[in-house]
């Protein structure tokens, strides 16, 4: 792995590169599904290449191979290169980097049970135990589940010095129940919908998550939702569950953060953000209670978005974002912090595969727990309706406008849970919904969630990001507007 | 300097050797090998000036093997021998660890196929410089329209080879050329994509000048209440709606009883006018003309005038189901079994033109954006309009308006479509591509207005 970084810098100086930066990456991935008693996926892949990216002429270039010899780096160097200066027929300035020290580490996450060394016919009995369970429960028409596992190992190293070589272990697990009845599919699922749980921990995660022991219980709920109440359409309180708000944290507030949509890069495809630079600072994002951080460093906990060094081959930071209510930060890389003026990275950029450009993605945006105990925020509502695990998303291209539903609410009257409410959904405009938070759960209610699947870029590229956050109460939020007539 | 092009390095016959060498290693009961090689290069520019130029080549070797009435798969992309015996004894020792699967069929022998022609060399030879070159022109044209340029040109290769124990063999090469920009303005913006296996079938100036056009036209856009609305919607916006039909025509997903046709199969749940296939051999379509399992692709009749008649099938939901095999098939081992991955739209004769001349009040839709569905079985789905919306009144375009959120079914909305036009390759964003008209819809949800 080590002389494969040295022979594509060393080409692309020769070959009139400035910078140049290489990514050596090895990625290991297991994938199991069942289905109403049957093994659905069971495969292993592997992948290994590298990819080099360079400044010539003052424009970007990347080339990426799997020929792992010194003829196949050299050539994808010296590509690379050619395609920089092909970029630089359309170039108004020359790219400019914020500045950042060398570094030489070497860096892994800790995680007591290696997925891959559990015999895999153990976790496919862990998936049909929970299949099964969810069966025995009358109505239930499709039982499934799923675990994935991820070992990265990579070799950063640029031309100013750097060599980092970091390993990281990525595990998830999540079961699903559905039922048709009449005219209705419904559905639940456990610990998390669109593929469960997702950490940069071992085997260890699994064995934690019980998936057997939920089982019933979901399935008894997607059996019971058919004779739910319809969520009513209005203004409401609601409550969100800590999975929810995780998801809302990452549409509202982690996508429109990204300095390259504030900049336009990805005006395209992802689109743009309502967050211009004049808002940094000035905006009043939330509540007085809404404190929201990325942070990349393991102190925040093991989330798909924690690392040592981010793939440009800055450190792990924790950055403010929402502080207080006022929006105080970005996510940056050297490239946009450059062109705002911000004297170094937040060091927020990945890349899914050696084939693929590194970009600004999200770490762990989190929302720092508040002061309520579960129970007492329940109690403390006159009129609400909690809503619990996503089941579909959306927000407009420059994140304003959202609709979420989720698979599962209920009425809360007169400080109580009460009757079961099916097809919740709410929407709104981000910067009014977080001014309207007015409880936020403490700490023994906060949980730091994977999302393992957002996309951004083109070529389209697939991130595991990270999520901390704990049930929350909004006022005044309208409801039902998915199901109007 | 020799720019290097976007020609995928290994041909059909290396992946064949390839795939010859995985089979020779292999002791299990039976052995399927997919070899694939593509190379893809992709320019992105934005702000008027390119911002991301990169190339790819890849090469992948995906093995399944069964043992003992198990399946499993495990995928490569080293080709030395040690590796290729790893591969093969991944596959077969996680394979050795499951239970038996009882819907497994033997392996397929050799088949059939129709042939397709879908690799042109003018794309496959496309140079970094000649897509700067295009990128150039638009970034100009608009500086000199006093707007800002966003989007892509890409270009690039593949080779695929399956083969298999019992002496099934396919081949399958294509090349693919796409180009999407959006114009911006101040307050506005418009957006315009095609993709085509043949470069020479892109006119980035001229997806350009429809783009800028939009731009300027939907200035200074005005909120406009929601509610139902006569929309009219090109090829894109029908594009990544329809789209999320595709999987409710697998059999899997009627046996499962999680697809929108279960129990309206026969049945006239669409408007008279509308009727698709899905057809892989379709001139303006792209794709393999066999399935995951070697089966040859047929041309299905999904719909006809408003009735679904058809779904496709693998062989062992085909099995399960009484059907006959249509050759839609995934690669194996999956849980979802199927599904049409070509549908075609029969189209109409109208323009988009004549669709806003006919319409008092109503909405010109230029794209859909962050599509998701709300309900499976009424196929409610919630997404936002994009790039530039207009306000028709009294046949006339009445200037842009603030994008709205809709929340629609598409089956009520395949109900209430007014007028066809052509149908199209359309290239969209949330869906793959397929062959759809423009549509002129009555009564469509837009549900809430959004800021800008």
């Amino acid at each position: 792995m080590q002389e494969w970084p040295a022979c594509a810098i060393e080409t692309a100086k020769r070959r009139g590169a400035s910078y140049a930066d290489v990514r050596v990456m090895d990625i290991r991935h297991r994938e199991i599904s069942t289905k109403n008693g049957e093994v659905g996926t069971l495969a292993e892949s592997e992948s290994l290449g590298i990819g080099v990216r360079v400044i010539a002429n003052g424009a970007w270039g990347f080339a990426s191979t799997d020929r792992l010899t010194r003829e196949g780096v050299q050539a994808c160097a010296a590509e690379a290169v050619a395609i920089a200066k092909a970029s630089a027929l359309a170039k108004i300035e020359n790219v400019a980097l914020a500045p950042e020290e060398s570094y030489v580490d070497t860096w892994q996450n800790p995680f007591l049970k290696d997925p891959f060394r559990i015999p895999v016919e153990r976790q496919i009995d862990l998936l049909l135990g929970a299949d099964k369970a969810m069966r025995a429960v009358k109505g239930i028409t499709v039982a499934e589940g799923s675990m994935s596992f991820r070992r990265i190992e990579q070799l950063f190293a640029s031309s100013t010095g750097s060599s980092i070589h970091q390993i990281k272990m990525q595990s998830g697990a999540g079961i699903v129940a559905t039922s048709f009845a009449g005219t209705e599919i419904q559905k639940r699922s456990y610990p998390n919908s669109f593929g469960g749980q997702h950490m940069l921990q071992g085997y260890e995660l699994i064995e934690s998550l019980d998936l057997v022991g939920n089982a019933v219980r979901i399935a008894e709920e997607c059996v019971a939702l058919h004779s739910a109440a319809q969520c009513p359409e209005g203004q409401k309180t609601i409550i969100l569950g800590s999975s929810q708000l995780g998801l809302q944290i990452h549409e509202s507030i982690g996508h429109p953060i990204e300095l390259d949509r504030v900049l336009g890069m990805e005006a395209n495809f992802a689109g743009m953000s309502f967050l211009t630079t004049d808002k940094l600072r000035h905006l009043k994002y939330g509540s007085d209670i809404v404190n929201v951080v990325a942070d990349a460093r393991l102190e925040h906990g093991p989330g798909l978005g924690t690392f040592a060094y981010d793939d440009e081959g800055v450190p792990a930071q924790c950055t403010n974002i929402i502080t207080n209510g006022l929006f105080t930060g970005y996510l940056s890389s050297r490239e946009t912090a450059s062109a705002i003026g911000e004297k170094r990275s937040g060091g927020t950029v990945r890349c899914e595969s050696w084939n693929r450009l590194p970009m600004i993605r999200m770490t762990n945006i989190s929302i720092h727990p508040g002061h309520w105990d579960y129970d007492d925020l329940i109690a403390d509502t006159d009129d609400a309706i909690l809503m619990e695990t996503n089941r579909s998303w959306s927000i407009d291209d420059k994140r304003y406008h959202f609709q979420f539903s989720t698979e599962i609410g209920w009425e809360i009257k007169g400080g109580k849970i009460g009757r079961m409410i099916k097809n919740p959904s709410y929407s709104g405009i981000t910067t009014e919904f977080w001014n309207s938070c007015d409880a936020i759960c403490s700490r023994e209610h906060w949980t730091l969630w994977g999302t393992p699947n957002c996309g951004k870029g083109q070529p389209q590229q697939v991130m595991g990001t990270g999520h901390g956050a704990a049930p929350a109460r909004f006022r005044n939020i309208r409801v039902g507007v998915a199901f109007s007539k | 300097m020799t720019m290097p092009k976007t020609q995928p390095k290994q041909s059909t016959f290396e992946l064949a050797r390839i795939a010859e060498r995985v089979l020779k290693f292999s002791d299990a009961d039976e052995t399927e090998v997919d070899v694939s090689s593509a190379t893809d290069a992709l320019t992105r520019f934005a702000n008027n000036t390119i911002h991301q130029n990169v190339a790819e080549q890849m090469l992948g070797i995906s093995v399944g093997a069964v043992i003992d009435g198990r399946m499993a798969r495990a995928t490569t992309n080293k080709t030395d021998d040690a590796s290729l015996r790893r591969v093969v004894q991944s596959a077969i020792s996680l394979a050795r660890n499951e239970p038996k699967n009882p819907d497994l069929l033997p392996m397929l022998r050799r088949q059939k196929y129709q042939k397709v022609s879908r690799f042109f060399a003018a794309t496959a030879q496309a140079t970094p410089q000649d897509r700067a070159r295009a990128v150039t022109r638009v970034c100009k044209m608009a500086e000199k329209s006093k707007q800002t340029a966003a989007g892509i040109f890409s270009s690039g290769g593949s080779h695929s080879v399956m083969a298999n124990s019992k002496g099934l063999f396919a081949s399958y090469e294509q090349t693919r050329a796409e180009f999407s920009v959006t114009m911006l303005e101040k307050n506005s913006s418009g957006w315009a994509k095609a993709n085509s296996p043949d470069i020479r079938a892109i006119d980035p100036e001229e997806l350009a000048d429809s783009a800028s056009q939009k731009a300027a036209d939907s200035r200074e856009p005005r909120e406009v209440e929601p509610g139902h609305y006569t929309a009219i919607l090109p090829p894109a916006a029908v594009l990544d709606l329809v789209g999320f039909l595709f999987y409710d025509f697998a059999g899997t997903a009627v046996l499962d009883k999680r697809s929108c046709f279960t129990g309206r199969i026969g049945k006239k749940i669409l408007g008279e006018n509308i009727t698709l296939w899905d057809d892989v051999y379709h001139p303006l379509q792209t794709g393999h003309p066999f399935d995951g399992e070697g089966m040859p692709r047929q041309k299905v009749l999904l719909v006809d005038k408003g009735v679904v008649k058809n779904l496709v099938f693998s062989r062992a939901t085909a099995k399960k189901m009484k059907a006959k095999p249509t050759g839609h098939g995934f690669s194996l081992p999956n849980e979802y079994g199927e599904a049409p991955m070509n549908l075609v739209f029969a189209g109409g004769d109208k323009s988009v033109d004549e669709m806003v001349r006919t319409t008092e009040r109503g909405i010109l839709v230029t794209r859909l954006w962050y599509i998701r569905e709300v309900d499976p079985y009424e196929k409610i789905l919630t997404g936002m309009t994009r790039d530039g919306t207009f306000l028709v009144e009294n046949g006339r375009i009445a200037g842009g308006i603030r994008n709205f959120r809709f929340n629609q079914s598409v089956i009520e909305m395949l109900s209430n479509v007014e007028m066809l036009g052509k149908s199209v390759r359309a290239a969209g964003e949330e869906s793959f591509e397929m062959v759809v008209p423009p549509m002129k819809i009555a009564g469509f949800h837009f549900t809430e207005v959004t800021k800008f």
